[in-house]
């Protein structure tokens, strides 16, 4: 649009359509859901060009294979098979790392190899998801209520913090000390996210400043601590806390095998949060308020606790996704210990398309990328960093759909457009 | 996009037609589909210079996509535009004004901080010193004195737009246009926010341009304004021209062509039975939301049994009342008692308990959330009461079923209870929130505009409902800036003006003094009535 919108004649939408014509176009409206509004497909594709456009930074970024291009009118043979070679080797070794090797997998059915090798893939993968999951569901839920979230990564902090300093500070037995940790992690990071949620339902003050702010707080904070005695390593000079007590640890499969029982937690975390979005009155309230407060006020809800409880929620969530970092990969607290899941938690939820159980597949999806990236680095020299390129790149083209649609002209695109300006009222 | 429009409009259009001259329109043939819909089918219309030509249809017809396509906000899909028996294609509203067709829109484009002036030369701004230079402020303001005193308009340059009452702010809009010059002027529905006086004063400056010639294209639903003022009237219904009029045509005919069948203009209704007070208002002050008082002190008593109608121009307080009686605005002062009960601070929520029914005036803000299914919208207020669920979870199945009865019993015309209410029309998206509404026991039922942007056969309905949920006993307050309305429902009517209510009159006086009372004018005659 290069001019002011048309007056919008109190926004209408077409008449309700006549029976007859409703059942004969079925089969239209059914393809025209599939190619518009089905976002799995468009999902799909950024992922798609992410790895074409990751493809070509893998052959820029390799020196002898560039080189080649510089003959590349006299013989073109040699640096296309050279750069087919490299990409389908860093991807083969992306795949290997994530999923399954299929060596080690022939290996161990012709009993020479180990079931552990066969399995370490996965296992990687779903290490690195499980924190994931719960962080990208935080955001998710708070973006379903409306608000925007950046705290996760705080809220998980805060999370690994009390889960840490329960899982080595008091004694409990095993089992009882687990859930007690899991509980200080998830109490934590509620009360984190209680915070912002109150200014903002009491003073208007807006969730992305205030816990963007929190971040730091919560951060330094934990920088802070870990040099304190009674929480620092007392055989250690450097910032690292105590061990957690074995008791207070997620089980995990044997060694050297990482995965552990945070992944099974985070599915079940999952299907509760799918159910109190669709299926809870509170997930009610907060989807209405999410999409447009001044109705649900109108119909009697109380947006300003909508937004304490929402955000409690969400930080407890990230607050439990911290908790599962340190009782199940990590098992002490040091500066990094929380990496970077809040902020990774942004992009799983965006990617997810703040869908729980979208979230939980893009965890996991990252959570291979990531895996699969160690392996990439090692065996074919890609650097890490590619990994994370590839995740910015499914992002950006995730939240730019309409150029998702163009380059695979997608009919939705031209009819996304039309249907924007149909909206606009005739 | 404002960065834009610096950039590309520094100059006024020059057009080489001289102005003398008048513009003769015709329309062939325009078709302009949207997806499967088709929103104007092959229209025909002419517009002969210096005619006053109104476009009749409800609300979804398609009128304003006409219009926009031929303001060059839309482009048609087939079909051509002929000025002066030239073709013509408009990419963008600079290209309809060069061409000599202005247009004044439905919501005013109007910057409130800006001065008449500053807003006149919006977009045609009078620059010294080149592309980068300044403002020539002088001129600009001697450009709207000359236009203003040319066509007896008169507006002020320096006021600021939002220390104008909305009558005016429509005026600037109009001198707006004239000022590029141009020779018709098409009037997106322009009287829907103007009192019975001011939408005269308009129909007046209206006949006024058509004889010095500019040629005028009208849009609105109302009829009575139709008959008043046009020479010919065009009729379209579900995109297509059904029939053009002269104003000799009867009301109930042209509202059967709008519609294609017999509408009954008038509520029918039997006399009230007013019983208990079960809504005391006394000596209510609500401030809006710049802290200005905008229910000053209001007294109201509404009976079970009667409809008490609130007349007034829209922006005199009535908005803050409700807003304050349903808990959603702190009052300042006074007390609002429903069956003997104070509701000061009570929350919405408790309100709606209580047993009030809230239709609220801004259905897409307020009253409906779009994304959300017909069944979702349904249950919006009790979600979390038995049968719908409890304070924990939700039972879909009651939902669902209760939303396949309230769609039959409520002709909610919409494909599932589970299609999103934003894929509805106006009509049926209010009638989503009367359904909502009234489905409880009720023992007072509050009505805000509760027919504004609906189609007749709807607006039919719904008065229908709301005369029903009176005759079982309910209290009734309706609000509407459209007097046919409120006069059409009332069994009293309070007229509000400056957050007072001014009088309380029968619906058996004339239009026309009611009309005076809405613009703040009493005369000793009402006042008596009052005292009654």
């Amino acid at each position: 649009m290069t001019t002011e919108a048309p007056a919008p004649e109190a926004p209408q939408t077409p008449p309700a359509k006549k029976k007859d014509e409703k059942e004969e176009s079925l089969f239209s409206l059914f393809l025209h859901n599939l190619w518009s509004a089905n976002t799995v497909t468009v999902t799909i594709l950024s992922i798609f060009l992410a790895l074409v456009i990751g493809a070509v930074l893998i052959v820029i970024s390799d020196s002898d294979v560039l080189s080649m291009y510089s003959y590349f009118t006299s013989r073109p043979s040699d640096a296309l098979s050279a750069s087919w070679d490299l990409v389908g080797h860093a991807y083969a070794d992306l795949f290997k790392g994530a999923v399954f090797d299929p060596a080690a997998v022939q290996a161990l059915f012709n009993g020479s190899g180990d079931w552990k090798t066969a399995l370490n893939p996965l296992s990687e993968t779903l290490t690195y998801a499980a924190p994931l999951v719960f962080t990208g569901l935080s955001v998710a839920i708070a973006f379903r209520g409306g608000l925007f979230n950046i705290g996760g990564q705080g809220q998980a902090v805060v999370g690994t913090i009390l889960a840490g300093v329960a899982g080595f500070a008091i004694g409990l037995p095993a089992g009882l000390h687990l859930i007690v940790a899991l509980a200080a992690g998830l109490i934590g990071g509620a009360l984190w996210g209680f915070v912002p949620g109150l200014l903002k339902a009491r003073t208007g003050a807006h969730e992305v400043i205030t816990t963007i702010m929190l971040n730091y707080v919560a951060t330094l904070f934990l920088g802070w601590l870990i040099l304190q005695k009674g929480v620092q390593d007392p055989n250690r000079t450097d910032a690292i806390s105590k061990t957690v007590d074995s008791t207070a640890l997620l089980p995990a499969l044997p060694a050297p095998l990482r995965v552990h029982l945070g992944i099974v937690l985070a599915v079940l975390v999952t299907a509760a949060v799918a159910w109190m979005i669709n299926r809870s009155s509170f997930g009610f309230e907060l989807r209405a308020v999410g999409v447009n407060p001044p109705a649900a006020k109108t119909a009697g809800m109380s947006v300003g606790r909508t937004y304490t409880l929402l955000m409690v929620v969400a930080g407890g969530l990230a607050g439990l996704g911290g908790a599962v970092q340190v009782l199940g990969t990590a098992d002490r607290l040091t500066g990094q210990v929380a990496g970077n899941i809040g902020f990774d938690g942004l992009l799983v939820a965006l990617l997810g398309r703040n869908k729980p159980w979208g979230t939980l597949f893009a965890a996991i999806l990252y959570g291979g990328l990531r895996a699969g990236g160690n392996l990439m680095q090692v065996d074919v020299g890609v650097s890490l960093e590619l990994v994370t390129v590839l995740q910015a790149l499914i992002v950006i083209f995730i939240a730019a759909p309409a150029l998702v649609k163009a380059i695979f002209q997608l009919r939705a695109a031209r009819s996304a457009r039309l249907g924007a300006s149909v909206a606009k009222g005739w | 996009m404002a960065g834009r429009r610096f950039q590309f409009l520094v100059r006024t259009p020059q057009r080489s037609r001289s102005q003398e001259i008048p513009l003769r329109l015709e329309l062939r043939g325009i078709t302009k589909r949207f997806g499967d819909l088709v929103a104007n089918d092959r229209i025909d219309i002419t517009v002969e210079p210096g005619e006053v030509h109104a476009l009749l249809g409800e609300n979804g017809a398609g009128k304003s996509t006409l219009m926009n396509q031929l303001y060059g906000l839309l482009q048609p899909d087939e079909g051509e535009i002929l000025v002066d028996g030239e073709k013509k294609v408009f990419r963008s509203p600079r290209d309809a004004i060069s061409a000599g067709i202005g247009m004044v829109h439905q919501h005013f484009m109007l910057v409130p901080v800006f001065t008449v002036a500053e807003n006149i030369a919006l977009g045609a701004e009078e620059v010294r010193g080149g592309p980068l230079g300044w403002l020539d402020r002088r001129r600009n303001k001697r450009d709207v004195l000359e236009t203003s005193k040319r066509y007896g308009l008169p507006v002020d340059p320096d006021a600021l737009i939002e220390n104008l009452p909305v009558g005016a702010q429509q005026r600037v809009e109009i001198v707006k246009a004239l000022t590029r010059d141009v020779d018709l002027l098409i009037l997106d529905e322009p009287t829907a926010v103007l009192t019975p006086q001011e939408t005269d004063e308009l129909l007046a400056v209206m006949r006024s341009l058509a004889e010095t010639g500019k040629s005028i294209v009208f849009i609105t639903h109302k009829l009575r304004e139709v008959k008043a003022i046009a020479d010919k009237i065009t009729v379209i219904r579900r995109g297509r021209t059904v029939g053009t009029a002269s104003p000799d045509t009867s009301e109930e005919e042209l509202a059967e062509l709008m519609v294609g069948r017999d509408v009954s203009l008038e509520v029918t209704k039997t006399p009230s039975d007013p019983g208990r007070e079960v809504l005391k208002v006394s000596g209510l002050i609500v401030e809006d939301d710049r802290g200005v008082r905008a229910v000053d002190g209001v007294d109201l008593v509404v009976r079970s049994g009667e409809v008490l109608g609130i007349a007034g121009v829209q922006g005199n307080g009535q908005t803050e009342l409700v807003e304050a009686i349903m808990g959603l605005r702190p009052s300042r002062a006074g007390t609002v008692e429903l069956e003997e009960k104070n509701l000061a601070g009570r929350t919405t929520k408790q309100v709606l308990g209580a047993g009030v029914g809230y239709v609220p005036e801004d259905r897409s803000l307020d009253g409906v959330i779009k994304d959300f299914t017909v069944a979702e919208n349904l249950v919006l207020d009790l979600y979390d009461r038995a049968p719908f669920g409890n304070r924990v979870s939700l039972n879909p199945k009651a939902i669902a079923d209760s939303a396949r009865e309230r769609v039959e019993r409520f002709d909610i015309r919409t494909s599932s209870p589970q299609s999103t209410v934003g894929t509805l029309s106006g009509g049926n998206q209010q009638k989503v929130v009367v359904a909502r509404e009234m489905s409880r026991p009720l023992k007072l039922l509050i009505a805000s505009q509760p027919t504004r942007g609906v189609d007749v056969g709807s607006i039919e309905f719904i008065h229908n409902q709301i005369i029903h949920e009176r005759d079982i006993g309910t209290a009734v307050l309706v609000v509407s800036s459209e007097l046919d309305e409120v006069v059409g429902l009332a069994d009293r009517i309070a007229v509000m003006y400056r957050g007072r209510i001014l009088a309380v009159v029968s619906p058996d006086m004339p239009r026309e003094e009611i009309g005076l009372l809405m613009a703040g004018i009493t005369s000793p005659a009402q006042e008596a009535e009052e005292s009654e």
